[in-house]
């Protein structure tokens, strides 16, 4: 064999390599993939979007603020669940992660590669989910994609943001306690998290308006209404931006120390 | 160069975190667990070194470290001449890999495996596709080249582990109790492979807790337990210095100390001790003793559950050293 075994890789090789296997991998699971992170959004636009509508009992201009909503929620769910499923699967039982923690880079890239490719998986979801939403619910009033850029900051931003979160979710949780992840944390993340109602409507409700602040989920819900339905009221954009990046770099590192703590003993 | 080189190795565990209950005094600090303990290892290029041991003497843990996968907590650590506390992903480019349970990546088949992770080590897709097939077909299982790995049989997963580690052509290769849970036939063609590659010069650094497999594959071995190197040479020093004595142990129903004061005092037993029920003689009459042996416990009102016979070899000298056996 003619390869010299003892110069070094270049890290962006190894890096773009495992890269390429999580894509092969993503894209043969494509149609579950799409199932399971559409699914949610898509019932519920088909209720409060469709139905409740056309029964009159909800406003029909509330579509308005529900498409970003949905957007939203399927680039952080899809974002959180494309890093943390594989990472409790590998650290917790099959080991399968092991040959990547073998490859002649840092070890941290290994979790910077698999946030990346959670920002890709939850970017696939958001623009899977925004034509059928706008297909279900039919024309949404001030709905503007004039945005692109800030549409682009808000979903890559949020990808990261939820992906990174992901990684200490998958790596910072034990085993048993996965089933209360999602019950504890998802959940009421996203009942709270302005999904399905304006960050600014919480004005009735005070306590509730500084409350749900801590809650990540808002400045991806607020982020999308002001891209995507702009005339809507929302919080203000550079407000929305650096929250993202704190919320990124925050949980970017607790997840690589939560990743470090299971690949090094 | 030595293929392996430790000093001074220390491995400490933290201590599993105790509940503190309300009102309790607080707990005396804990010192941890030592998985590792001031061990010195030189392994030469090219050896077969096996490290033998009972379960939870410390083999993985050595694995683990020499494979940049468990952090040292003092002391020094050298493969390829490359210390794996400082340049980890240097070492992680001189070594192949054979974990203790198969954990190929499930979600590809079988050739995707090998070409996958060859290119993690910078190797180009067809240069890995070429060599993926050709490991298979020396492995033996080329004919499952595009199969789900959940296809394969426990040997063959195994192999395709072994494969998966020469994917990058590595200096020294790892395996960590390769053969446990494979059936006899699997565990024999697992050892031509691994003759094999020893042949080609490769270092290999094995771990296990069959005697048999170390005394058969093994250049040197090393025998730990607790941590601690208990003795390191070629087999057959190992074995000619194994005492003359068989072992005789007797498994009674109850504590066996009384039957130990009654061998001591027979004819030819150089040691006898009792480890809770376990009466274990040493002495160069070997079977002879048993119906005195027996006579001695049911003198006593014990009575036997089990007998077992070690003659002189790598097993008893293991008994010897550790007080403990192998499996």
């Amino acid at each position: 064999m003619t390869t010299d075994s003892l110069a070094p890789v270049a890290p962006s090789r190894v890096f773009t390599a495992i890269l390429l296997r999580d894509l092969t991998v993503a894209r043969r699971e494509l149609p579950y993939f799409l199932v399971r992170t559409a699914l949610q959004p898509i019932l519920f636009v088909i209720v409060f979007g469709f139905l409740l509508p056309k029964m009159g009992m909800i406003p029909h201009g509330y579509s308005t603020t529900m498409l970003p909503g949905v957007v939203a929620l399927s680039l952080t769910l899809s974002a959180i669940q494309s890093v943390a499923l594989p990472m409790m699967q590998d650290f917790g039982y099959t080991k399968e992660i092991e040959d990547r923690l073998l490859s002649p880079v840092p070890t941290y890239l290994v979790a910077v590669e698999k946030v990346f490719s959670g920002v890709l998986q939850g970017v696939v979801a958001a623009l899977f989910v925004l034509p059928v939403a706008r297909l279900i619910m039919g024309p949404i009033p001030g709905l503007s994609f004039g945005n692109a850029p800030l549409l682009l900051a808000v979903t890559v931003l949020g990808g990261a943001a939820f992906s990174a979160m992901g990684l200490y979710l998958g790596t910072g949780i034990a085993p048993p306690q996965i089933g209360l992840m999602f019950s504890v944390i998802v959940a009421p993340m996203i009942m709270f998290g302005c999904t399905y109602y304006p960050w600014a409507g919480l004005v009735h409700v005070p306590v509730m308006k500084w409350l749900v602040l801590i809650n990540p989920m808002v400045y991806v819900s607020e982020g999308m209404r002001a891209a995507l339905t702009p005339a809507q009221p929302h919080m203000p954009t550079a407000f929305i931006l650096i929250a993202l990046v704190v919320l990124t770099a925050l949980f970017m590192w607790m997840g690589l120390k939560a990743f470090d703590k299971r690949a090094m003993s | 160069m030595n293929a392996i080189e430790t000093r001074a190795l220390r491995k400490v565990y933290p201590a599993p975190a105790v509940k503190k209950r309300r009102g309790a005094p607080p707990a005396p600090p804990s010192t941890g667990i030592v998985a590792i303990d001031s061990l010195d290892l030189s392994v030469a290029d090219g050896e077969f070194f096996g490290v033998l041991g009972p379960n939870g003497a410390g083999k993985t843990t050595l694995i683990g470290i020499l494979t940049t996968r468990v952090r040292i907590t003092a002391g020094e650590a050298l493969v390829a001449g490359v210390s794996v506390a400082n340049a980890p992903a240097a070492v992680r480019r001189r070594i192949g890999v054979v974990p203790q349970r198969p954990n190929p990546d499930r979600s590809l088949s079988v050739i995707e495996n090998l070409v996958f992770h060859a290119t993690y080590f910078g190797i180009a897709r067809a240069e890995a596709t070429r060599r993926g097939h050709e490991l298979l077909e020396r492995l033996g299982i080329a004919d499952k080249a595009s199969a789900k790995v959940d296809q394969l049989s426990g040997g063959q997963q195994q192999r395709l582990m072994i494969a998966r580690a020469l994917t990058h052509d590595p200096r020294v290769i790892f395996l960590d109790e390769p053969t446990v849970g494979l059936d006899p036939q699997a565990r024999l063609s697992l050892w031509e492979i691994l003759r094999e590659l020893h042949g080609q010069g490769r270092t290999i650094v094995m771990s296990t807790h069959y005697m048999e497999e170390a005394d058969q594959l093994c250049d040197r071995l090393a025998i730990i337990d607790q941590g601690k190197l208990l003795a390191l040479d070629t087999p057959a020093a190992l074995k000619a210095q194994a005492p003359g004595d068989t072992v005789v142990e007797v498994m009674f129903d109850d504590d066996a100390s009384v039957a130990a004061d009654v061998a001591r005092t027979m004819d030819g037993v150089s040691k006898a001790e009792a480890r809770g029920p376990l009466l274990r003689v040493f002495s160069k009459r070997g079977g002879e003793l048993i119906p005195a042996l027996i006579d001695a416990g049911e003198a006593n009102g014990r009575t036997v559950r089990d007998i077992h016979l070690s003659r002189p070899s790598l097993e008893t000298l293991f008994i010897t050293l550790t007080g403990r056996k192998l499996t």
